[in-house]
This record gives C-alpha cells, structure tokens and sequence, in this order.
C-alpha cells in the first residue's frame, strides 16, 4: 500500500472548527457537559483516512487543545493521541458498523479519553471531584450521527479522490 | 507533563502555543462582543440619560472622597517618613477586557485581552472595583491567563478587618464561595465580617476587600473552625477588570494594624511572616 501524505485543507478547517467550538462560551450549567468536538472530528478523520491523519495530528492538535484550555501541557494530546491509535487499528470494522453502533463505540472512546484526561490531573492533584465530569461521554455519543452525516458531506464533495 | 508540572521551562513553549492559538481565541470572541455591541446600540435615550445622571451623582461623590484622600494620603506619607519607613509609591492601575471563551469547566480561570507588549508579568494581582479577583497566571504577547481566587489551587492570605485576625482564604471550585482555613477554634470569628488582603504573601498589596464571611461553624472533634465566605467581587460575571502594578512597591508594603509587634518592627520583610493562623486575634 502506498502511503498517501498530507492533510486535505477541509480537514485542517474541521479541525479548526473544532478546537473553536471547544472554548465557545456557554452557560455556566452547561459547560460540563460539553462535547468532546476535537476528539470527535479525530475519530471521524482518522477512520475516513487512516494513512492520513494520524497520531501525529492528533498529537499536535491536543497541544492545541491544551494551551486553549488552559491545562496541563500534552494531558488532551496524549489521551487524543491514544484514542486515535486505538481508531487506526479498528478503522476497517468501524466503517461498516451502522451509526448507533459507532456510537458506542464513541462512546467508549471519548470515556478512554476523559479517563486519560482524569489521571494527570489526579497527581497534579486537583481531579475534578464532580459526577458531571463524566457527561461529554453521553453528549458527544448523541452527537456523533450529526458529525458522521456532516463529515461524510464534506468528504464526498471535496475529497472523493483522496484515499 | 511532568516537566509542565514541575519547572516552568516549557512557559517558552506554552507562550508560543498559545501565541498561535490566539487568533482563534479572538475569532471565538468576536462574535459575542459584536452582539453585545448591537444589543448596546438599541438601549433607549432614557436609559442613557438615567444611566448618565447616576454616573454623574457617583462620579461627584467620588471625587468629593478622592479629595479627602489624596489629604489623607500626603499625611500617611508624612506619618512614614516619620517613622524612617519606606514610602508607598503610587500604584499603577489598567483596565483590561475578558476575552468570552471558555477553559476548563473544572478550573476557575480567565483569559484576559492584555499581554507580555502590556508588561503584564505572572503573579499579577487582578482586582475590580468591588474586590480582589484574582492573579495573573501565565502571559502570552498579547493575552494572559489569571487564575481567580475561588479555584481549587489557590490561597490568599487575608485578615478580618473587625478583629485583625490572620488567615488563608481557598477557593473551592464554586465562583460564589469561598473556605477561611486553619482558623482555631477559640477565634472570634461571625458572620458579616469582611476579609481584606494582609498583604503577607508578597503578591497582593495589603487591604483590598476580598470577601465577607457568611457561615461559621464549630465541627465538633475539629481543631479548627469551619469558615465559609463570599467573595465581594462577581467572579464569574465582570466583563473588566483592573490589573494593579505592585513589583516596585512590595518592597515599602508592611501591614499596618495586624499587631503591636509588628509595629515596632515595621520593616520585617512581610514575606517571611507565616501567613498562617497564630494567635493573634486581639483587636
């Protein structure tokens, strides 16, 4: 198989999109319960291009996460990076699953990543000590199909040649 | 991460970082200033000319008190040199804009429009004009992270302006309360008292207002008293907020009315007295 380089620019602007949507203000009550935008648009790229967008992106694009966030440098950049691997060597299965079963396979995911999150800020020690830290996992499940469909737009208008 | 942690070699990384992503942050922010600035251009002239008859009574009150003390300020001044000790320069006060984008939903943390280019510095402190908010973080070239004082990770030493008695006021996570530690059970602590920086830590000036306690209680078995307070500053409401300059004063700071011995000995560096909870309640 030849390995195909680059990341597509729609890919980039979801990306984008993404770590935006990550620090848009909402209310106070809400906040916890914020989806996992990047880890999502990850999951999707990195499963609709495997030799494309991978550990490395998910790499970088976690630092990003990080300094937006305010958090500890490379704590969203690994867990992001872990999952994405995990997506990587899963990727021919979770294409042919219909969407509520990539639900949960989201689902899981994004609880693997809020665990990775979770452990970092364990021994630097302030975890989040509230139940609510856990709810992106049911919100950002719900959102996937709206992810999927849209993504799945974006690449068969723009990138239908790419592999 | 342990290097992130542990030293502050990474800052320079971080500064870069976060020097790219600012573009994206001001992008996010935009649009929300731009629709609180449309909802503005629709207020009606009777509110403007109430809002502007109100600020015109306070602003005429406040410079009838800012005369008092800037007599009151000539005479402290002359009251300490008296006393040989340093002299307190005047402080240097900024507005500075929130930017309307949000960090991690469990830190209390503010990114503010100012940065490195403004002389921001690390350990700043952040006030408002009800009370003390918080210090400066991390800065960047053109923006800066503040932590405020309700977080988890941060202590600010206070003492009561009612009795003088000393402690440290940690965040607990919650914008609209605060925990007085390690206060002895025998203390005269009581509802309403108001809590004012001791400027003992060597990053806030003394006598800002911080917070008024609301709730003391005497767990039973505890050694120490279980104090809940309320910050005075909205934490998780204000818009603005006021960066204070104090490096080249801190030196001049010595608590006034804490205790009799530290006024004998006013020019005991403030920092190395432990910002703690001894026995000195006596008014």
């Amino acid at each position: 198989m030849t390995r195909a380089i680059g990341i597509p620019w729609p890919v980039a602007l979801t990306l984008l999109a993404a770590l935006a949507l990550a620090i848009v203000p909402i209310p106070e009550t809400l906040r916890p319960a914020r989806p996992e935008w990047l880890a999502l648009v990850l999951i999707y790229w990195a499963m609709a291009f495997p030799t494309r967008i991978g550990i490395l992106t998910a790499f970088v694009a976690g630092l990003l996460l990080d300094t937006l966030m305010g958090q500890l440098l490379g704590q969203n950049a690994i867990a992001l990076a872990v999952i994405t691997y995990i997506v990587l060597q899963v990727h021919p299965r979770l294409r042919v699953y219909p969407v509520w079963q990539q639900m949960i396979v989201v689902a899981t995911l994004i609880a693997l990543f809020k665990l990775l999150a979770l452990w970092p800020q364990g021994i630097t020690g302030f975890p989040p000590d509230s139940i609510r830290y856990w709810s992106p996992v049911i919100t950002s499940a719900l959102l996937w199909p709206l992810i999927f469909f849209l993504l799945r737009d974006v690449r068969r208008r723009w990138l239908l040649h790419l592999t | 991460m342990a290097l992130d942690h542990r030293v502050n070699e990474l800052q320079f990384v971080r500064g870069a970082l976060a020097t790219v992503t600012y573009p994206l942050q001001v992008a996010v922010d935009a649009p929300v200033r731009a629709v609180t600035r449309v909802f503005e251009s629709f207020t009606s002239r009777e509110d403007l000319i109430t809002e502007n008859r109100i600020l015109r009574s306070e602003n005429a009150e406040l410079r009838a008190r800012q005369l008092r003390f800037e007599a009151l300020q000539l005479e402290n001044d002359r009251l300490r040199a008296l006393l040989n000790t340093a002299q307190q320069a005047e402080e240097r006060v900024e507005i500075t804009k929130l930017l309307a984008v949000d960090l991690d939903p469990f830190r209390q943390q503010i990114v503010l429009n100012k940065g490195r280019t403004d002389d921001v510095y690390a350990g700043q402190p952040v006030i408002n004009a009800d009370g003390v908010i918080g210090q400066v973080l991390s800065t960047r070239l053109t923006s800066s992270v503040a932590l405020l004082i309700s977080d988890p990770s941060h202590a600010l030493p206070v003492l009561s302006a009612r009795t003088g008695l000393r402690g440290l006021v940690v965040g607990t996570g919650n914008p609209q309360r605060l925990e007085m530690r390690h206060v002895p059970l025998q203390e005269d602590v009581e509802p309403g008292d108001l809590l004012l920086t001791s400027g003992l830590g060597g990053r806030f000036p003394a006598d800002y207002p911080v917070a008024r306690v609301t709730s003391v209680e005497r767990p039973q078995g505890q050694p120490f008293l279980s104090i809940e307070a309320e910050p005075l500053a909205a934490l998780d409401r204000s818009r603005e907020v006021l960066l204070l300059w104090t490096e080249d004063i801190m030196s001049g700071i010595a608590p006034l009315d804490v205790d009799e011995e530290m006024e004998t000995t006013p020019d005991a560096p403030a920092a190395e007295q432990e910002p703690d909870d001894e026995a000195t309640g006596t008014p």
